[in-house]
């Protein structure tokens, strides 16, 4: 794609009334991101197109679509990856509800997120905290998270069924809380909420949202995977549990 | 230029609800396709191979399928725990273990799931349940025993490599053969699949919360996560390795080939 070329974006438009898809002819120059397209489109043919964005650099994790289908960032998608002989689909993100064209509601999110037990740090030794490197290496990578939304989109749990909704934290908040479980200093324990309330065991580790993580988290693989072996440690495995047993009454501490 | 289609956000109107709803142009279906098909391939040989009860056994090479062999009726008796009152295949003794290890493996979870569950068939593919309870009921909450599937299949490795050490035990003396190197080969595959478990990951270190106080654990998991990167490729060359040794022995058992000797 050297010099410009025309290719046609086919756009959901609608509000909470409904919709439907709307073609644009559009000029696309070589290194643009379909962010950009639909910048274009806004500026000289549909001024009120919704599209939310903010940092157009893959950091604020706002523009999150679907594009010809696969949940994406608009800004980190090239459009020289995409077919240009095809109309080139652009949607909003399927699980959560519409608010204008490619705006979502993601309030869901929110929602789940204030449900999550904050960090409740171990008592302070004299000499203070210490901690090594190794000791928070594993839980840095779920800092990485923007925030886009893209794993909590196209997890079918509540993709394609919005009754798991109320019970289920999805793929985002259970990084948090593996950073959580995981962080060397804190003391919450937070497994028998997950199993119980947060809908740990409806993921079915299909790893859609490891897939579709512009960070490149691996969520399946180092948080929930994790997180359910700690589950299985507290309810499903007696050779733990009655090992823990032993320890704390040898230790004077009841499990 | 702008027209509009009368479509909602799924890019199909709602009066028609296909079992499949995507907007995907890719070929989505092939992996699932694909992980059927090789899946089924490998249950149809696999049962055949665990009730045919004959030709598993060459001088010196032992069909991974019957090791370890613990009935007494076996061509080549590993460890005669079981008596003459066993009359069936010896395979169907020990197959149960490795077979609940793969089956409740997350990996072939992810491969299952998708391909012959269809929940989902494909990232951003609708699935076709109208309900999903996911492993939180009676059967899939069984998952959870992975672990002990996982504490049951750690001797199989051991006992294929000392199989393979076995094979250089030649009625005519020491040597090596093709066959030889098979099953060494196997026995590091399906070590390899075992280490790299998300489970072993787990009980080797991966419910220590501060690793600075516990080193040996630390660099256990460090080697543990670096295989369980690839956990899934070797799930998959493992799952050939068994398949492809086990024919090795077959042909070389039945005289349709003869074991080429390096020495």
């Amino acid at each position: 794609m050297g010099d410009p070329s025309t290719v046609t974006m086919r756009i959901w438009r609608g509000d909470t009334n409904g919709g439907g898809f709307e073609d644009h002819d559009v000029e696309v120059s070589s290194g643009e991101v379909v962010l950009d397209v639909l910048h274009r489109i806004q500026a000289t043919q549909a001024p009120d197109l919704a599209v939310r964005w903010n940092c157009k650099a893959g950091r604020c994790g706002s523009c999150s679509a679907e594009v010809n289908g696969v949940p994406r960032l608009t800004c980190m998608t090239r459009m020289s990856i995409l077919d240009p002989a095809e109309p080139i689909t652009v949607a909003p993100m399927r699980t959560f509800p519409i608010i204008k064209d490619l705006v979502t509601d993601v309030s869901y999110n929110y929602e789940m997120s204030k449900r999550v037990p904050p960090f409740r740090p171990k008592p302070k030794p004299p000499d203070g905290h210490r901690m090594f490197q190794e000791d928070i290496e594993r839980v840095q990578e779920f800092r990485k998270c923007i925030e886009c939304f893209l794993c909590q989109n196209v997890c079918h749990v509540i993709r394609d069924h919005e009754e798991n909704k109320p019970h289920f934290a999805g793929p985002r908040m259970f990084i948090r809380y593996a950073e959580l479980e995981m962080h060397p200093l804190d003391s919450g324990d937070r497994r028998d909420l997950l199993q119980e309330e947060m809908g740990l065991g409806l993921c079915n580790i299909t790893k859609c949202c490891s897939e579709v993580c512009p960070e490149d988290i691996h969520i399946t693989d180092n948080a929930i995977i994790p997180l359910k072996e700690r589950v299985v440690d507290r309810k499903y495995d007696p050779i733990v549990w009655l090992g823990k047993a032993i320890k704390g009454r040898r230790s004077g501490r009841a499990e | 230029m702008n027209t509009k289609t009368a479509e909602n956000r799924d890019g199909l109107a709602a009066s028609v609800r296909p079992r499949f709803q995507t907007l995907r142009r890719d070929r989505w279906w092939r992996a699932p396709l694909v992980t059927v098909v090789v899946l089924v391939g490998f249950i149809v040989y696999g049962t055949w191979v665990a009730f045919a009860n004959e030709h598993y056994f060459t001088d010196p090479y032992l069909s991974p399928f019957y090791s370890p062999c613990l009935a007494s009726n076996c061509a080549h008796v590993t460890l005669p725990v079981i008596g003459d009152w066993w009359t069936l295949s010896p395979a169907l003794l020990i197959l149960p273990f490795p077979l609940g290890f793969r089956l409740t493996c997350y990996y072939y979870r992810k491969a299952y799931y998708r391909g012959f569950w269809l929940s989902p068939p494909a990232c951003a593919v609708t699935e076709p349940h109208r309900r999903y309870t996911g492993e939180t009921r009676f059967p899939l909450i069984l998952q959870n025993i992975h672990r002990y599937f996982f504490y049951l299949a750690i001797p199989f490795p051991i006992i294929l490599f000392v199989d393979g050490i076995r094979a250089f035990s030649f009625p005519d003396g020491f040597g090596m053969g093709l066959g030889t190197l098979i099953l060494l080969v196997n026995a590091g595959l399906l070590g390899a699949y075992t280490l790299s478990c998300h489970s072993c990951r787990h009980l080797c270190g991966g419910h220590v919360d501060v690793f600075s106080r516990s080193p040996v654990r630390s660099r256990l998991w460090l080697f543990v996560s670096r295989l369980n990167v690839r956990h899934g490729e070797i799930a998959w060359v493992s799952l050939f390795g068994v398949a492809l040794t086990d024919v090795y022995v077959r042909l070389v058992s039945t005289g349709v080939i003869s074991d080429p000797r390096f020495f």
